[in-house]
């Protein structure tokens, strides 16, 4: 009796030592100068050094509390669902594509932020403006493993009518407009392309044997020939700044992007309706716009600043570039039929 | 009588409260969104989605797709119990440690996996099964035959063998044996795995994703969808309700199955024998079994040992750093910390609940309505398992926001939710091994002095110990592995190992790629480790007879 006693008592000390009950908060009471916290409500790509949030939490007074879960879409449910009771001051990560329907359920409160040069083309249309600033911004676009086109002596494809041609047959992989953030923003850039008559354009891209998977990372690294020794498919959905991944020895980059296939998203930060720390939410997002956050962007989140002048890493100056005139459609139109073309989209690719 | 039912409620107070707060409030507040879509009561946006010819097709898939996965786990499993858990074998219990792999590998990681297998230029290729119905039935047969192998596997290694032994004495074959004897007792504990592994495969959300593309949808991704991607609450809410209802309909049928054999049976120290000819068939299923299972895990393995087209440790190397280009702010070694004290967290809360549920849920009713209560109970704290993670996470944020519950952004908050995952787990796991107790040996104790705690630690604990302790394994490898319900929480600067996975995932690049498949390696062989080593916890004889 008594040795099972001891035996559970010896066994649960050192377990209760390396429980989460113990461990104390890092950013819990460490601030002197009374500015409080400020909670930023984000998804779970959202990162930034150290040491630039340090910079920040010395020079404003305030400490930064980060709540990053889900992705994009998961935080704009997230802030609507908890609109009345919202889980923190300032909200980072709300793309174009989500804007409008978190502006619409009054998630947000004017931030009363300038905003710095070259951010404002940007800036959401009317009173939306006001609401969210952008921050960040990125392409969706058509990638291409140069190296298999130069091995198979094929002209690669440049434009979203390429795809359908016969020559580049079963080539090409995209994931999900449902369930994947850069599928839906390839399927949009098609609807920008065609207009009403994108569902046709789509039964071409799948009567020429276009593979469609869940995730980017199914598509990326399951399919794509420069992401697995397994992949088979030399064309891909990616982004403007996945050619920067891809640095062979030489220094050159075995895949490029087609800029005239790109769709432009752009994420928004804003200051919380009913939030308990306004002036702190604005301070924050007057640093995710100053010239430390914005440069370390590329490298900590994988998007372009906004801000000009900021300046690229090395390799993405070289190997990332932008379209010059990406496809857009208006945020509002795209809440306003997001559910009808996702259901027109499953129909085609299921047939 | 009222005496006996209230020492009932009062034991269950602290398992009903707890579930009441963390899995009811929550779930019953998200479905109530969509029964309320302007703050009216409006059920007719409910009813019409439930009419739509989509949904039975979900709901339809989703049936057929888990009853599917569920027996070939156990077509599969119960073989594999026997060979693992009764015949003396070299190196067995390394063997049951790593069939709890599957169990805490990240989906999006085994799915590139499978689909490496069965992908257009894999070695499996020429079966055209990549992106098919077959493809998802085995993803989850992969993920769950372990539950079956562990679940049958507890109760068998504590059946006692004589009943065999004598109708073997009289001529029965191996097979009639079997038959006849082994599997009635072992009826509970099959039906207990199956019911778990049914509610496992019918919410099973990233692998049906991953394997089935974008022409498979289940119950539980049509949620996800519903809810995140074109928020249309009223239908999520529907196949919330849809989704509870099967739940409780296969409870409601297997409770009766689950019904306990006659409890009359003299517990001797059961062991292991040598293999003998007759086990052949079984050990040829186990050994298909294990090139099943390791089949994609050495596709992982393999691919997490590739960098820049040769074979290296670069990957692994790797994890103590940042990735590439910074793809993470602290090295994968930090997360594996927070991931591996979580689940001590999940483990404790889950085996204490779980404990407890199991013996208020065994104890012999004396009428049929104490009968009912009891099993009405025991369906109850299977719920969490049939319930979306979505309906469920989205659930936390809206209802735990403001005192005295105001706990959506408590540390405690994930290692609770996973808990409620394990717990199913835990109670299935002990219950029929506890069941099988014979009440007159309490009443015996009880009889002759012994306090109720002191007739448990002296009955009941040594009985259950070894279920006890496999169930801890088994909640310590599904918070580790656990994704779904934790992505939703909010969390601070420390992630799990899961979550930096995925991060890694997120993004292009050789070496980010190579270090999310050694970072899934490394889970993999984190929680083989610290099975095997739970699994050689023995209690210092007590009561032993």
């Amino acid at each position: 009796m008594k040795t099972l006693l001891v035996s559970i008592v010896a066994l649960t000390m050192p377990l209760a030592a390396c429980s989460v009950v113990g461990e104390k908060s890092d950013e819990a009471d460490q601030d002197g100068d009374g500015g409080g916290t400020v909670v930023l409500v984000t998804h779970e790509s959202f990162q930034l050094p150290k040491k630039v949030v340090q910079q920040f939490e010395d020079e404003s007074g305030y400490d930064l509390q980060t709540r990053a879960a889900g992705d994009a879409g998961t935080l704009a449910t997230k802030l609507v669902l908890t609109k009345d009771h919202p889980t923190g001051d300032a909200a980072f990560g709300i793309d174009n594509t989500f804007a409008s329907r978190a502006v619409d359920e009054g998630v947000f409160a004017a931030h009363g932020v300038t905003l710095p040069t070259g951010a404002e083309q940007y800036a959401l249309e009317g009173e939306s403006a006001d609401l969210l600033a952008p921050i960040d911004n990125g392409n969706v676009c058509v990638n291409l493993d140069t190296t298999w086109f130069a091995d198979h002596d094929l002209e690669p494809p440049t434009s979203f009518e390429d795809l359908t041609d016969p020559a580049y047959e079963g080539l090409f992989v995209t994931p999900s407009a449902l369930s994947s953030s850069p599928g839906l923003a390839f399927m949009l850039a098609t609807i920008a392309e065609y207009g009403d008559a994108w569902p046709e354009y789509w039964e071409r891209l799948m009567a020429n044997d276009t593979l469609v998977v869940d995730g980017w990372e199914d598509a990326y690294f399951g399919d794509f020939t420069q992401g697995s020794e397994q992949g088979n498919r030399p064309i891909v959905v990616s982004y403007d700044s996945s050619p920067a991944f891809t640095i062979a020895d030489d220094g050159s980059s075995t895949t490029s992007a087609l800029l005239d296939t790109c769709f432009r998203q752009v994420e928004y930060a804003g200051v919380l309706e009913g939030a308990d720390n306004p002036e702190g939410a604005r301070a924050l997002i007057e640093f995710l716009l100053s010239a430390p956050v914005q440069r370390e962007l590329p490298e900590s989140m994988f998007v372009f600043p906004v801000v000009d002048g900021v300046g690229l890493p090395p390799v993405w100056e070289k190997h990332a570039e932008q379209p010059e005139s990406p496809y857009r459609l208006d945020p509002a139109e795209i809440a306003e039929n997001r559910e009808a073309w996702l259901e027109e989209w499953r129909d085609i690719v299921t047939r | 009588m009222i005496h006996r039912l209230s020492g009932l409620a009062a034991l269950s107070l602290v398992p009903v409260a707890a579930l009441g707060v963390f899995f009811v409030l929550p779930v019953v507040g998200m479905i109530a969104q969509g029964f309320w879509p302007e703050g009216q009561f409006d059920p007719g946006g409910v009813v019409e989605v439930l009419a739509r010819p989509r949904v039975h097709r979900v709901l339809w898939f989703t049936v057929w797709s888990a009853a599917a996965g569920t027996a070939i786990s156990v077509l599969l499993g119960l073989p594999a119990a026997h060979v693992l858990y009764r015949l003396e074998l070299p190196g067995r219990r390394i063997v049951r440690a790593a069939l709890l792999v599957p169990f805490v590998l990240p989906t999006v990681v085994v799915g590139v996996a499978f689909r490496q297998l069965l992908g257009e230029s894999g070695p499996l290729g020429f079966l055209g099964l990549d992106q098919s119905a077959v493809a998802i039935v085995a993803g989850l047969a992969f993920f769950n035959v372990a539950v079956v192998i562990r679940v049958v596997g507890a109760s068998w290694e504590s059946l006692d063998p004589r009943p065999a032994q004598a109708a073997a004495t009289l001529g029965a074959t191996p097979w009639q044996v079997f038959r006849s004897v082994t599997l009635p007792a072992l009826g509970p504990a099959i039906v207990s795995a199956a019911s778990v592994v049914f509610l496992f495969c019918a919410t099973a959300f990233g692998i049906v994703l991953t394997l089935g593309g974008v022409r498979y949808a289940t119950v539980e991704t049509e949620i996800y969808l519903l809810t995140t991607t074109v928020f249309d609450l009223q239908g999520a809410a529907a196949l919330s309700v849809l989704q509870l209802a099967v739940v409780v309909v296969l409870l409601a049928l297997t409770q009766r199955l689950r019904a306990v054999p006659d409890p009359t049976v003299e517990r001797p120290q059961p062991t292991a024998h040598r293999p003998t000819r007759a086990d052949l068939p079984a050990a040829l299923v186990t050994v298909l079994l294990l090139g099943f299972v390791a089949a994609p895990i050495l596709t992982l393995v393999a691919g997490s040992l590739r960098a820049d087209g040769a074979w290296s440790l670069a990957n692994y190397q790797a994890l103590g750093t940042s990735g590439e280009q910074q793809a993470l702010l602290a090295p994968v070694t930090d997360a594996l910390v927070t991931s591996l004290r979580t689940a001590v967290d999940a483990t404790w809360i889950s085996l204490s609940m779980g404990l407890l549920v199991a013996l208020i849920v065994t104890r012999r009713s004396l009428t049929p309505a104490e009968r009912r209560l009891r099993g009405g109970l025991d369906g109850f704290f299977m719920l969490p398992l049939g319930v979306s993670a979505v309906t469920l996470g989205f659930g936390f944020l809206i209802t735990l926001d403001q005192p005295p519950l105001d706990l959506r952004d408590s540390p405690l908050l994930v290692p609770i939710a996973q808990a409620l995952v394990a717990l199913p787990l835990v109670v299935r796991t002990i219950v029929p091994v506890l069941a099988g107790v014979d009440d007159r040996q309490r009443q015996a104790a009880a009889s002759l002095g012994a306090t109720p705690l002191r007739a448990v630690l002296t009955v009941d604990l040594p009985v259950v110990w070894k279920p006890l302790v496999a169930a801890g394994g088994f909640a310590f490898a599904v918070s580790l592995g656990e994704f779904g319900a934790t992505s939703f929480l909010a969390r601070d600067e420390h992630p799990t190992l899961p979550v930096v996975i995925y991060r890694l995932l997120g993004h292009p690049g050789e070496l980010n790629y190579g270090m999310a498949l050694a970072g899934s390696v490394i889970l993999a062989a984190t929680t083989a480790l610290v099975v095997l080593a739970v699994d050689r916890l023995r209690v210092p004889s007590v009561g032993a007879f």
